[in-house]
């Protein structure tokens, strides 16, 4: 497309918080996962308190904070990490030929001297929570005879409840999709942020193409594929029908006006009237298959209405939206995304077709949509298209051969494993997820 | 390769011209790139191709030889580039590569450091990237891999994007000018814990650092001397299994008795395969995806790790 000439986009790879920003809230560790919206008037519930977030404003992304007891009640504080001292403290730890063990402890409750009633008038005192933690180490009874691999996790536990802290980090496509995928992994449908990046190389990407996305994950994709393109060319969120697919994720980045104003939405009948090099011939059962379209399509968007939007009634727990945050205080208006696509712009699609195509539509049978959408890219253009299952992806690429539409055709599913790597202590993390999904991957060629 | 130039990105009727590089696709593990040149041709085992019959055809094309053998024509990505680049050294794949460009969160306009160059696999993913805005500075202590490097960039587009500099990494850290100006930095060397100090130098508060290391002790080195620096220290591991898809033939009047290869027990009617789309007739037959035989069973570990922000 015609490019003007940008500047970096200082919005999108900012490095301090600013009054209206988006942002993810850590809370203890990824315990809690929150996306806000910093306004003067957005609070957040740490533990039983609430804590304004004004804080946070003007602080870099990485600042941690921890609740504090102020005159006016609780608040978050800005707490510099460790010190070099500290971390020789744990490398100690870490290396210290271990000569405790855990034979001589008991588990019945009554190690600790400090009750209830004693944490809160400490508190009432106006004790830190680093200070009850101090207490409640003092007043163990069995803490001295932990190793230090226990002590240290039992101060952890302490800290965490009385003492949380709160991690600033970048609403970016790597942290929305890993928190997504570790709290509510069905709304992105299970797409995991290794498949996700595939996706994304996979059908290159870049500044200045158009990528047209079937998106059924809430805008994730469509989020993932604009902050790519930096606010040059199109990400095109296409869909079957009338209604389009909820694309609610697009708001957590922080995308600047230029970035939003690429995002824009075409249903199939807009984009394919004129459609470039069809063939619809290869496929002889196209009424059966509409009328599977269409099914399809009222499971999917039942499931996005219950599943994808996310409403207030989730927020208070883990992923939160500035909606619930700050009700009355919008000082700055969510960026507006997702304008229909301009008739110049669908026509110069027709003329030209799109460089890229991704579909993630984790409920529908992907050779229903492949059929449709592969014809409007352009030639020696390539797609990724993602599914849960295998067989789906399957047939359609056994589908793709024949009609002799695609090469390069191929079925991957990536496999990830996260590590511990402690000193003597290295092993592949316990947990790990089972199924990143599948990927069927391809490059368009020319009708010969 | 990269679409910054209008001129050059591929569309409905982008043809092929003199001079470009394509990339000639036989099968998806057969595949060379090539420059077009009026006056040359390629010959290979499906027999001779001139390229002025390429010219003037849209990318994406199937062209044939004098002996009516057939190739396509592609248009470069990187993806099909770390396919056809020649190997100088070991490189990184698709998988580490796309895995490393979104987690250490690279967008148009970012600076990221590299080192070592290598053959300019990642190099390449990196610099779309970044495009147009952004850069990459790479450095390789081996002059004749920086200077191959380099013509491979110019070659693929992407030299304007990409600055190559010779330089022991190892020995004298990243050049002082680039001091808190890496969004991101990326290592793939031998002792990488001795560059981390530099790396911790060269990044913007919060950005991100990664190394590839092929073995265990090298990552717990690294992450040894991460601590320092670094925060939210993470290590993983990416492979990629590669499906093989088939139709198996299920003939109807052998009933079960199918053993013969390319034939199943016919369960076809009462278990229509989801999501095929295919009527169940006389002929039928089903699609079936087993793992491919081989596959690359490791590459090397990803370590990323997070400036801790201290001001
Ligand atoms: C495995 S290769 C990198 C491959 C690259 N990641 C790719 O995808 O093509 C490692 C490179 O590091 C370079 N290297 C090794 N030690 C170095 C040092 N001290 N300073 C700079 N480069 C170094 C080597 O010359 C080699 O080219």
């Amino acid at each position: 497309m015609a490019q003007d000439n940008l500047q970096v986009d200082p919005i999108q790879n900012a490095r301090v918080t600013w009054e209206g920003c988006s942002v993810l809230l850590d809370i203890n560790d990824s315990d809690r996962l929150v996306f806000a919206r910093l306004t003067s008037g957005s609070k957040l519930k740490v533990g039983n308190k609430n804590c304004s977030l004004q804080p946070l404003i003007g602080c870099p992304f990485g600042s941690i904070f921890q609740v504090d007891n102020g005159k006016e009640g609780p608040y978050l504080s800005r707490i510099i990490p460790f010190t070099e001292d500290d971390i020789q403290e744990k490398g100690n730890i870490e290396m210290s030929g271990e000569l405790k063990d855990n034979r001589a402890i008991v588990d019945d409750n009554k190690a600790q001297n400090l009750t209830g009633e004693d944490i809160d008038e400490m508190r009432r005192q106006g004790a830190t929570g680093n200070e009850i933690v101090e207490a409640l180490i003092a007043n163990s009874a069995t803490f001295e005879k932990k190793t230090l691999f226990s002590q240290e996790k039992y101060k952890l536990k302490k800290q965490k409840k009385y003492a949380p802290k709160v991690l600033l980090r970048r609403p970016f496509s790597r942290s929305i999709c890993e928190a997504y995928f570790k709290k509510y992994p069905a709304r992105i449908g299970f797409l995991r942020v290794d498949t996700l990046s595939l996706l994304l190389s996979m059908s290159n990407v870049a500044a200045n193409s158009d990528v047209l996305v079937v998106d059924m994950v809430g805008g994730l994709l469509t989020g993932a594929v604009a902050e790519r393109l930096g606010g040059r060319g199109y990400v095109c969120n296409t869909c079957f029908g009338d209604s389009p697919y909820p694309m609610d994720i697009v708001r957590i980045f922080n995308f600047s006006n230029e970035i939003c104003r690429r995002i824009v939405r075409a249903s199939l009948t807009d984009l394919s009237l004129c459609q470039n090099g069809t063939f619809q011939q290869i496929d002889q059962h196209q009424n059966a298959r509409d009328m599977e379209i269409l099914s399809n399509e009222q499971v999917s968007s039942s499931v996005s209405t219950e599943d994808l939007p996310l409403s207030s009634e989730n927020g208070i727990s883990e992923l939160i939206t500035d909606a619930t945050l700050s009700p009355a205080n919008k000082i700055c208006k969510a960026p507006k995304a997702g304008e229909k696509a301009s008739q110049e712009t669908l026509k110069w699609w027709k003329e030209n077709g799109f460089s890229s195509l991704i579909i993630v539509a984790p409920d529908v049978d992907p050779w229903n949509l492949v059929k449709d959408l592969l014809p409007l890219l352009a030639y020696s253009a390539p797609f990724a298209i993602y599914h849960q299952y295998l067989q789906p992806l399957a047939t359609c690429m056994h589908n793709l051969q024949l009609g002799k539409i695609a090469i390069n055709l191929q079925i991957t599913e990536p496999w990830l494993r996260e590590y511990q790597v402690l000193p003597s202590r290295t092993h592949p993390c316990m947990q790990m997820s089972g199924c990143g999904g599948y990927i069927l991957s391809g490059t368009r060629i020319a009708a010969s | 390769m990269l679409p910054t130039d209008p001129e050059k990105r591929i569309s409905f009727t982008r043809c092929i011209r003199e001079g470009d590089l394509v990339i000639v696709y036989e099968r998806h593990d057969c595949m060379k790139a090539v420059k077009v040149c009026k006056s040359s041709s390629l010959q290979n085992r499906f027999g001779v191709f001139k390229h002025s019959d390429w010219i003037g055809k849209p990318f994406g094309s199937k062209v044939f030889s004098n002996k009516g053998g057939f190739v396509y024509l592609l248009a470069p990505t990187p993806e099909l580039w770390t396919l056809v680049l020649s190997h100088r050294t070991q490189i990184l794949y698709i998988a580490d590569i796309s895995f490393v460009v979104t987690y250490l969160e690279i967008v148009p306009g970012c600076v990221v450091l590299e080192s070592g160059t290598g053959s300019g696999s990642l190099t390449t993913s990196l610099a779309r990237a970044v495009a147009p805005t952004g850069h990459v500075y790479t450095f390789d202590f081996h002059e004749q891999r920086a200077a191959s490097a380099r013509e491979d960039f110019e070659r693929t587009g992407v030299s304007s994007i990409v600055t190559v500099d010779v330089r022991d990494i190892q020995g004298q850290g990243f050049p002082d000018e680039f001091a808190g100006l890496a969004d991101s930095i990326f290592l793939d060397l031998p002792q990488p814990w001795l560059t981390i100090p530099s790396a911790a130098k060269m990044l913007k508060q919060d950005g991100v650092l990664c190394s590839f290391s092929p073995c265990i002790e090298q990552v717990q080195r690294s992450c040894e001397s991460l601590l320092l620096n670094f925060t939210d220290i993470r290590t993983f591991e990416i492979l990629l299994r590669t499906y093989e898809v088939r139709q198996w033939k299920t003939d109807c009047s052998r009933g079960n008795e199918g053993g013969l290869v390319g034939s199943l027990p016919h369960k076809r009617k009462q278990h229509p395969i989801e999501g095929s789309g295919e009527p169940d007739n006389q002929n039928s037959s089903s699609v079936m995806a087993r793992p491919s035989g081989e596959a690359r069973g490791h590459t090397g570990y990803l370590t990323f790790a997070r400036l801790k922000c201290l001001s």
